[in-house]
Parts: C-alpha cells; sequence; structure tokens
C-alpha cells in the first residue's frame, strides 16, 4: 500500500498575526513558517502505518512557492520516502489545490491520501472533501482513530456531538484531527539523512490546472478589539460585578 | 435567484444551527428553500415549513440517508441545485464535511465560515484564527457558503407555511458505511447555543477535578467547555473543545478557568460578551481579553465562587 500526504507551509501557530497597514493581508516578512500543525498528524499516522508494516511507501507533496520545499524535507525527516513540491506563487484556493492533488493522485497511485482536516491560516477546511469528490472517493474527516481491515479503514470522526465511526473503502481520503497522534522530532542525523531522500519538483503550469483564484480578497483587517478589563481581588467582588455591573448572573 | 440551504437534523429534530443558517441565508436573498435530506424525517420537513423565512421545503427521503454521509448527500444536492445562485449550510461539522465536495463537483470556490453578509456576493470571514477579518467576494455563478452559526441569530420557528414538495433521491453509494455515533447525551444546555459557559483548562489537573466546574455549571445552568490541552490529557471528551479546531462560542458569559489562553482557545471565545478569567499565573495571556480576571489558585477560588453564588437571592437561567 502507498500512502500520499500533503503537506502545507503557514505562519507558525505560535506566531501572533499581525495584519498589514494598507489591509492587503498579513504580514509574512522574517516570520517563523511551519508545517500545519495537523498536517504533522496525517504524516506521523502514515509512517505509523508504514512502520507496522501495512503500507510500503509514503510520499508527501507540498504545493507553493520555493519555501515550501521545507514542510516536505521535514516530512522526509521523519519517516517519508519520497516528496514532490508543486511550485507555485501566489494565492490558490482549496478547489485549485485539490486540482492539483487530483493529478498528483493520478500520477503517484496511492491507496490513501492523508492530511490535516484544515489549516490554520485561511481556516478553509476543505481541501480533502474538495479532493475525495474529484476523484469519487470516500472521505473521512476529522479523524481521531484509523484502523487498516482487510479492504477498507474503519475511521473514528471527531464530530460535535461526539464521536462518529465509518467504514471506508480504500482508496480513501482521511482528513487529520491533533488528536490522532502524538508527531515526533525528526533526529538530527535523520535530517542530515532526508537531505539524500528524492525531491521532485513539478512545475504548476505542466499539470494543465486552472489556478486563478475565484474569490476577490478585497481587504483584510483587525479584528474590533476587546475594551481593557479590570482585575478584581477576591471571588467576593467578582461575584458582585458579574451581578451588579455586567449583569449576567 | 434563490437561494438553497441544506438543513442538518437528526430525522427527529431540526438541529438549532440550521435557525441562524436560515437567518443569513435570507440576508442574502428572500426567496430561501430548504432542503431537507433524511430517512423518515417528514416531521422535519414540517417544522422548517413553519419558519417564516422559509419559502419552500424539499424533502427527500430514504433509507440510505439516515446517517447523512456527505457521500450520499451530495448528488441529492447537485441534482437539485439547478436553479440556485447560493448553496447554504452551516459551519459545524455537519456542514464542513459535506459542502466542499458539493462545491468541488459545481466547481466553485467555497466560501467556508462567514461571519456577516455584506451583499450577495461579499463576505466577511475570520482568518488565522480570528487575527484578521477578510472581506472577500465571490466571482462564481453558483456560490457555496458555510455560515459560522454564533454570528447570526436563529430564526423564528412558527407563523410560516411554506409548501413541501417531495423530490427523488439521487444515486446511493456504497463508498462508505455508517458504522456507530457515541453522543454524549447531557441534560445542560449545549455549548454553542448557552448562555453561560464555564470552561476548565490543563490548569484542572484531572478530569475528577472537572467536578469544581460541574458543581458551579449546575448553579448557573451554563454549558461546560475545555481548553484543548484539556481533551488532550484526557479530563473531558472532544465534544467539549472550545476553539480553533473546536467549537465557537459566544455566551453572555464565559468563565475560563485554569485556561492560559493560546490564540487558537482565544479563537473560539473572545467574541463573548462577558469573558471571566481565574488562573494563577497573572501574566498569562487569557487576563488581556478577560473583562474581569480574578487571579488566584482555581482549587481556592471555585468553592469559594459557588459558596458566593449560593448566597445571591436570585441567578439568571
Amino acid at each position: 500500500m502507498k500512502i500520499l500526504v500533503a503537506v502545507k507551509r503557514v505562519i507558525d501557530y505560535n506566531v501572533q498575526v499581525r495584519v498589514k497597514e494598507d489591509g492587503t493581508g498579513v504580514v509574512t516578512d522574517n516570520v517563523k513558517m511551519s508545517t500545519n500543525p495537523p498536517d504533522d498528524n496525517a504524516i506521523e499516522e502514515a509512517v505509523k502505518i508504514k512502520e507496522s508494516g501495512k503500507a510500503k511507501e509514503v510520499v508527501a507533496v507540498t504545493i507553493g512557492e520555493d519555501k515550501a520545499q521545507e514542510t516536505v524535507r521535514k516530512a522526509l525527516a521523519v519517516g517519508a520516502d519520497k516528496g514532490i513540491h508543486v511550485k507555485v506563487d501566489g494565492i490558490i484556493e482549496p478547489l485549485a489545490v485539490s486540482k492539483i492533488l487530483q493529478k498528483i493522485v493520478e500520477k503517484e497511485k496511492p491507496d490513501l491520501v492523508f492530511m490535516g482536516k484544515q489549516a490554520i491560516d485561511d481556516d478553509c477546511n476543505q481541501t480533502g472533501q474538495m479532493l475525495a469528490a474529484l476523484l469519487n472517493w470516500p472521505q473521512a474527516t476529522f479523524a481521531s482513530k484509523i484502523e487498516i481491515k482487510d479492504k477498507s479503514l474503519e475511521v473514528t470522526r471527531e464530530v460535535d456531538e461526539g464521536l462518529e465511526t465509518i467504514q471506508t473503502n480504500i482508496p480513501s481520503i482521511v482528513t487529520c484531527d491533533l488528536r490522532l497522534n502524538e508527531p515526533r522530532y525528526a533526529s538530527l542525523p535523520n535530517i542530515m539523512k532526508a537531505k539524500k531522500k528524492p525531491l521532485e519538483q513539478i512545475n504548476v503550469s505542466d499539470l494543465g490546472v486552472d489556478t486563478k483564484p475565484r474569490i476577490e480578497q478585497i481587504k483584510v483587517e483587525e479584528p474590533p478589539k476587546r475594551k481593557a478589563g479590570i482585575k478584581v481581588a477576591s471571588v467576593e467582588e467578582l461575584v458582585q460585578k458579574l451581578k451588579n455591573e455586567a449583569k449576567v448572573i | 435567484m434563490s437561494v438553497l440551504l441544506i438543513a442538518e437534523h437528526n430525522n427527529k429534530e431540526i438541529k438549532p444551527f440550521t435557525l441562524n443558517a436560515i437567518t443569513a441565508a435570507s440576508q442574502i436573498d428572500q426567496d430561501l428553500h430548504v432542503l431537507v435530506i433524511g430517512h423518515s424525517c417528514e416531521a422535519v420537513a414540517k417544522s422548517i415549513s413553519e419558519i417564516p423565512n422559509v419559502k419552500k421545503v424539499i424533502h427527500v427521503d430514504d433509507a440510505v440517508y439516515e446517517n447523512y454521509l456527505p457521500e450520499n448527500f451530495t448528488p441529492v444536492v447537485i441534482k437539485n441545485s439547478e436553479n440556485y445562485s447560493h448553496i447554504i449550510c452551516s459551519a459545524n461539522t455537519f456542514g464542513k464535511n459535506l459542502m466542499p465536495r458539493i462545491a468541488a463537483l459545481l466547481d466553485t470556490s467555497q466560501v467556508s465560515d462567514i461571519i456577516k453578509v455584506i451583499s450577495a456576493d461579499t463576505f466577511l470571514r475570520p482568518i488565522y484564527a480570528g487575527n484578521a477579518f477578510a472581506t472577500v467576494k465571490s466571482t462564481d455563478a453558483k456560490k457555496c457558503i458555510t455560515i459560522r452559526p454564533t454570528s447570526f441569530d436563529p430564526a423564528p420557528t412558527t407563523g410560516g407555511t411554506a409548501e413541501i414538495v417531495k423530490a427523488e433521491k439521487a444515486e446511493a453509494s456504497d463508498l462508505t458505511k455508517f458504522i456507530k455515533r457515541e453522543e454524549v447525551k447531557s441534560d445542560r444546555p449545549e455549548l454553542g447555543t448557552a448562555r453561560v459557559v464555564i470552561s476548565g483548562g490543563r490548569g484542572m489537573g484531572s478530569g475528577d477535578n472537572f467536578k469544581l466546574i460541574t458543581a458551579i455549571a449546575d448553579k448557573l445552568n451554563a454549558a461546560i467547555g475545555a481548553s484543548r490541552a484539556a481533551v488532550d490529557a484526557g479530563y473531558i471528551t472532544n465534544d467539549h473543545q472550545v476553539g480553533q479546531t473546536g467549537k465557537v462560542v459566544v455566551p453572555d458569559l464565559y468563565i475560563a478557568v485554569g485556561i492560559s489562553g493560546a490564540i487558537q482557545h482565544l479563537a473560539g471565545m473572545k467574541e463573548s460578551k462577558i469573558i471571566v478569567a481565574i488562573n494563577k499565573d497573572g501574566e498569562a495571556p487569557i487576563f488581556s481579553v478577560a473583562d474581569y480576571g480574578l487571579e488566584a489558585d482555581l482549587f481556592e477560588a471555585l468553592p469559594q465562587f459557588l459558596e458566593e453564588l449560593n448566597k445571591l437571592n436570585t441567578i439568571q437561567k
């Protein structure tokens, strides 16, 4: 079995994001970038399945500018066998990403495609479901547990009501929740070894996919600020304030 | 053109967030039709027909739709989508799972999780865990939109008399089988719609210690929330998680206990009307969004809090 994992380079989750003064986006210059957190869970799960003997190969793919390669190198350093970087500059929407991934799936012929359930930059939560639609594959979104059966997967999904378990035929798309596993860190020797693993570069123009944005970003602004609160000295004062000032209890 | 909203329900009752999505949908266009897909869900179709904002209900009923699998719902929506300018549903796990599958097949770039309708093609949506708001304009002829339910008031539920039209089922898929759903039953208000929410974080130290929170929740008729750290640590189940990848809540009162206030948690609660933070670390980022901050050991503060509440003659429910 072969597993393709899609990874995205985003502003690190610990960075306090700032809006550009001209309203065209957020500040990315000199800002720490990392792999989208649930994409790390996707890689970890694929590598664990390979280590258990149920998969032979793990391929990591990313889409973006040159620096996006860092996320693939990181995936290689924690156990992926091969990397693919689809080079594209500028904003690329989930619909276009899923069309690019469709081409990569047709080329690589994986049995499973894993990715994070949501990217923490645009918070769209679309790509996995869209790719599943384009391929006419089943989708197991928000996965917190994956079991490989004979020709199917049994996936536990985190939903608003609690947990849901579904069975999907293979081939299948799985989008991963942060609780799926605990991603490992890359050791220094493995980071060195990863530099020798194959990383294929593909120009998006060679894939014949229309990536023109369909959504115009008119402006990006700071959300309204909350007015500064106060510190209370005691529980008694807190309850009095909630009762008599805020009038919420 | 009219707008088509996909109802979320459990075959018996409409889910509350559908009402918020209906409000948003009718801001886009008054000619709002609702698609009810399910199994033996006549009662749901009927109750939706009584919502004054709804002009028509399309009801598709078959056993294959009992468990709302997107592989089966999508062909029904596509089949019924022709005459609509917008396809809409709520941005909870139901809509997040379903809508992109529809959008991809309609070759539409979906606009996720909108918090405001500016015009029929322009919307406001949070990005970067709510640290920025983007105004976006969709240029696709047919638009797929998901609605952040807590940003819109629920629609009224009585007084309407929309016609109910039965429609044929679409081709069924065997790609996915439903196995089970483990719903956490509770007599408390739902987290997403509760007037008061009290949440615990890693500072709670154990699942057992959440009883301190439960006691106060009982007193205030509050829903119980949690930070991701508390869920990861196994103190409480995932359906309680508030934050960027959990639930978004906007109660009148949000009480954060032993929660440091990571960006990802703030994304789920910082629009609450009044925020209280109880934390022993005076430098915790949660205090920067709190209207009332109490720097204290929660194991002392929570029992005192309950005691003070017990002294009050009346408590709002």
